[in-house]
């Protein structure tokens, strides 16, 4: 049983060494980098609606390559999948990453996703599906993830009970700069798991002395030493257990079993005076702990055995009172988490924002129905149950306050609207002038620049006369329609003059046809640069008329509609959290009643023994009185 | 990172002792199916928060005046942000004191969006000044200004912020 345990701690190790969101060399879309830096706070609901609407966005742009996300896609749909993990939501996560598999992706890209499928599959506990994605992983793998794949191939091994794939695999991770640690402690489980007993000692003695200042290495050599040591206690080699287990720090995660277990491997050898230092120190420890009540009874049945019986006596009354404390605490807390406490103190805001705040939950004031809890923190469902009910507290919170907003929006059109809407038929109607008359300014100044450019194919000087020139061509012509039509008597000198008149006009025209154009074309410029000025204001006034259109009209749809999803959203949440703590409540009690059965077990026995000492103490001092 | 392995430890530890109660399994099943019904709930609610974002950015930042700035420190530069002031046109924008858990998103790559607001089309002038400590202790106070030119899309601004200088780069 136990040694199964240890195997399962074996591949739990590992999903806190696998996540990560995805980074990149250098940063080109600041909104896929803001996403990042809640993603790196740990703020994952966040990450994830500022990272879905921009790769949202980036998908629906008809020219994908010219947006800033096409630099970063396959990040930013890695790191969907990653911040859906880590939000816990598996469902989500796994379809992220298998649209990037089954999509048409560089070899490199398609296995980085396999991978990390793989990854979700193992922390759902989905074997066989894990491995079935590691398989898809073929050719060029990144770098900086094969090893992760091949520790987290090892891991699904042992989990699945196949020792000869795991000894394969960590066999090959043992130089490994990332995993060396863990590996070397999880290939002497992969040999304890195919029955090769030496061989997984002298793996786990190897494990158990890596040189390390990084704690997460330091915690594993502890958890190797202790494993050799409780493998040596389990087939009755007491003495041989002793030295691993005194290699396990006095300041480790793994220190009260193992002070525990270096007692009884003394008191197994009958020597009685060791057996009292490791409980010594462990009996001092806090009192919630398993190991440290054990370690109460166990020390004065070291001294009983030392035959001192007096001191013996003294800590089992000193076990006995404490036990009787510890069981009207949990009586206390059993009470407190059935009036609906250890909810309300598991939302509390200065735990959330501890990064301890599991480990603190015992010594949190005013709140008994915390104190026992740390065992069953480690369970993994009661761990997704209260994820989920935090989790679910939150989005509560949110949903809240964005209803006060939806007011608050509402208010904020209703004055815009009082605003604008009075003024509006005024500016429109005078916009409408406005429009008319640059439309006929518009077709006037194209007008104009078509006949600059007719005159540049084919020159018209008679188009570039003056309003003078242009009546006194006029006359001219109107006098030699009369000549022509003969109705009128005119002297041969009149008719000379006016071909004379014409003439001249026509020299005019004819030789200052280049100037003159020349001319035209400036001035046409300047009107150019003068229709740019109107046009821009007209577009700044149609822009500025839109806004103020847009401030108000539109919104009362929308805000309707998320008023009505929030408030059925709020419904849901309140209906699941009130279904989630309850099944956190009913495991908090069992665990809590157990706990308090197993210490009124322990009174008794105190009780006994208490009493067997007293006997002794006095037998012993009337012994010594008699000689 | 290391934290969580220690506290896993412990857990995983714990959690050899723990004996099966018929209660406990019931509940434990409960919690099970529970979690999908969690996983719809947060997948709902963030198409809540996406929309809503979306209105919230409609209503009151109009692409034709939206200014967003955003803060960055350079990967590698071991020089501590304490606070950023940001001033459009003279007038103050906003002022961010940095948490250590902020400044330790920035120095992993992560990008602050410090201030959205409103200015109308045409040139403007942003002043950033940034307080810190150098690796070496000593304090550092630093400041510059930036002309910027805002037409009808959104504006969004880049600052990245070192111990040696303020960069501004536009998008």
């Amino acid at each position: 049983m136990q040694r199964a345990a240890f195997l399962t701690i074996g591949f739990l190790l590992s999903i806190c060494l696998l996540a990560g969101p995805a980074r990149s060399d250098e940063l080109k879309d600041l909104y896929f980098g803001e996403a990042l830096y809640y993603a790196h706070q740990s703020d994952f609901f966040s990450a994830l609606e500022r990272l879905d609407s921009e790769v949202k966005q980036h998908g629906e742009l008809d020219e994908p390559e010219l947006g800033a996300l096409f630099h970063h896609i396959n990040d930013a749909e890695f790191s969907l999948g990653d911040f859906e993990l880590r939000y816990r939501m598996h469902h989500r996560a796994g379809r992220a990453i298998r649209a990037v598999l089954e999509g048409a992706v560089e070899e490199t890209v398609r296995n980085d996703a396999a991978y990390r499928l793989a990854r979700i599959h193992f922390q759902k506990n989905q074997m066989d599906d894990a491995l079935r994605a590691l398989d898809r992983i073929d050719g060029d793998v990144p770098k900086s993830i094969r090893d992760d794949i091949e520790f987290l191939r090892g891991n699904i091994y042992l989990a699945e009970g196949m020792p000869e794939g795991s000894l394969e695999v960590f066999e090959k991770l043992q130089g490994s700069d990332e995993y060396g640690g863990f590996a070397a402690y999880n290939l002497g489980i992969a040999y304890l798991q195919g029955g090769q007993r030496s061989l997984a000692l002298e793996q786990l003695n190897h494990a158990g002395q890596i040189e390390s200042n990084d704690p997460g290495e330091l915690a594993i050599r502890d958890k190797s030493n202790l494993v050799l040591g409780t493998i040596h206690l389990e087939d009755g080699e007491h003495r041989q257990a002793l030295p691993y287990l005194n290699r396990v720090r006095l300041d480790g995660p793994f220190s009260n079993q193992a002070l525990l277990s270096a007692g009884w491997a003394s008191m197994a050898i009958d020597d009685f005076d060791r057996a009292v230092v490791p409980w010594s120190i462990l009996a001092d420890r806090e009192v919630t702990d398993r190991s440290a009540q054990e370690a109460m009874l166990a020390l004065p049945y070291a001294y009983g055995k030392l035959e001192i019986h007096g001191r013996a006596a003294v800590h089992y009354g000193r076990a006995l009172d404490s036990f009787g404390a510890e069981v009207n605490k949990l009586n206390e807390s059993i009470d407190s988490i059935r009036d609906g406490k250890f909810l309300e103190a598991l939302v509390r805001e200065e735990i959330r924002k501890d990064k301890d705040w599991v480990i603190h939950l015992r010594s949190l004031p005013n709140s008994p129905e915390t104190y026992y809890l740390m065992e069953l923190l480690a369970s993994h469902d009661f761990q997704t149950g209260l994820q989920n009910y935090l989790d679910l507290a939150d989005l509560h919170r949110k949903l809240l306050t964005w209803e006060a907003s939806f007011d608050s929006f509402d208010e904020m059109v209703a004055i815009r609207s009082d605003h604008y809407e009075p003024l509006l038929p005024d500016v429109d109607t005078q916009f409408r002038e406005l429009d008319s008359k640059l439309r006929l300014r518009t077709e006037q100044y194209k007008m104009l620049v078509k006949r600059r450019d007719d005159l540049l194919t084919t020159p018209r000087p008679e188009f570039l006369a003056t309003p003078e020139e242009q009546a006194i061509l006029e006359r001219v012509e109107h006098l030699e329609t009369q000549m022509a039509a003969g109705g009128t008597a005119f002297s041969e000198n009149f008719a000379a003059r006016v071909k004379r008149l014409k003439g001249l006009l026509s020299f005019t025209l004819e030789t200052e046809y280049h100037a003159r154009l020349t001319e035209f074309d400036k001035n046409l410029g300047t009107l150019d640069e003068a229709m740019l000025v109107a046009q821009k204001q007209y577009d700044q006034y149609v822009r500025s008329r839109q806004a103020a259109t847009h401030s108000f009209v539109g919104y009362d749809t929308p805000i309707s509609r998320l008023r009505a999803k929030a408030r059925d959203s709020v419904s849901k949440v309140e209906s699941l959290m009130a279904r989630q703590g309850r099944q956190l409540e009913v495991l908090a009690i069992a665990e809590l009643t157990a706990r308090r059965s197993h210490l009124e077990n322990y009174g008794d026995k105190a009780r006994f023994a208490l009493a067997d000492s007293y006997d002794r103490a006095t037998q012993a001092q009337a012994s010594v009185g008699g000689e | 990172m290391n934290h969580l392995v220690r506290t896993t430890l412990v857990l995983c530890l714990l959690s050899m002792s723990l004996g099966g109660v018929s209660a406990q399994e019931v509940a434990s099943a409960n919690i099970r199916s529970l979690d999908g019904q969690v996983q719809e709930i947060k997948s709902d609610v963030l198409g809540i928060a996406s929309e809503l974002s979306n209105l919230e950015e409609r209503l009151l930042y109009p692409s034709n005046t939206q200014v967003s700035v955003f803060v960055s420190v350079p990967q590698g530069d071991e020089f501590r942000l304490d606070a950023v002031q940001i001033e459009i046109n003279g007038e103050l924008a906003t002022h961010h004191i940095y948490s250590f858990k902020e400044l330790e998103a920035l120095q992993k790559g992560g990008v602050q969006r410090v201030y959205t607001g409103n200015v109308m089309t045409g040139e403007h002038q942003l002043s950033v000044t940034v307080i810190g400590k150098l690796k070496n202790g000593d304090d550092f106070s630093n400041a510059d200004s930036f002309a910027f030119s805002k037409g009808v899309k959104p504006k969004a601004l880049g600052l990245t912020l070192s111990g040696n200088d303020i960069q501004v780069g536009a998008l």
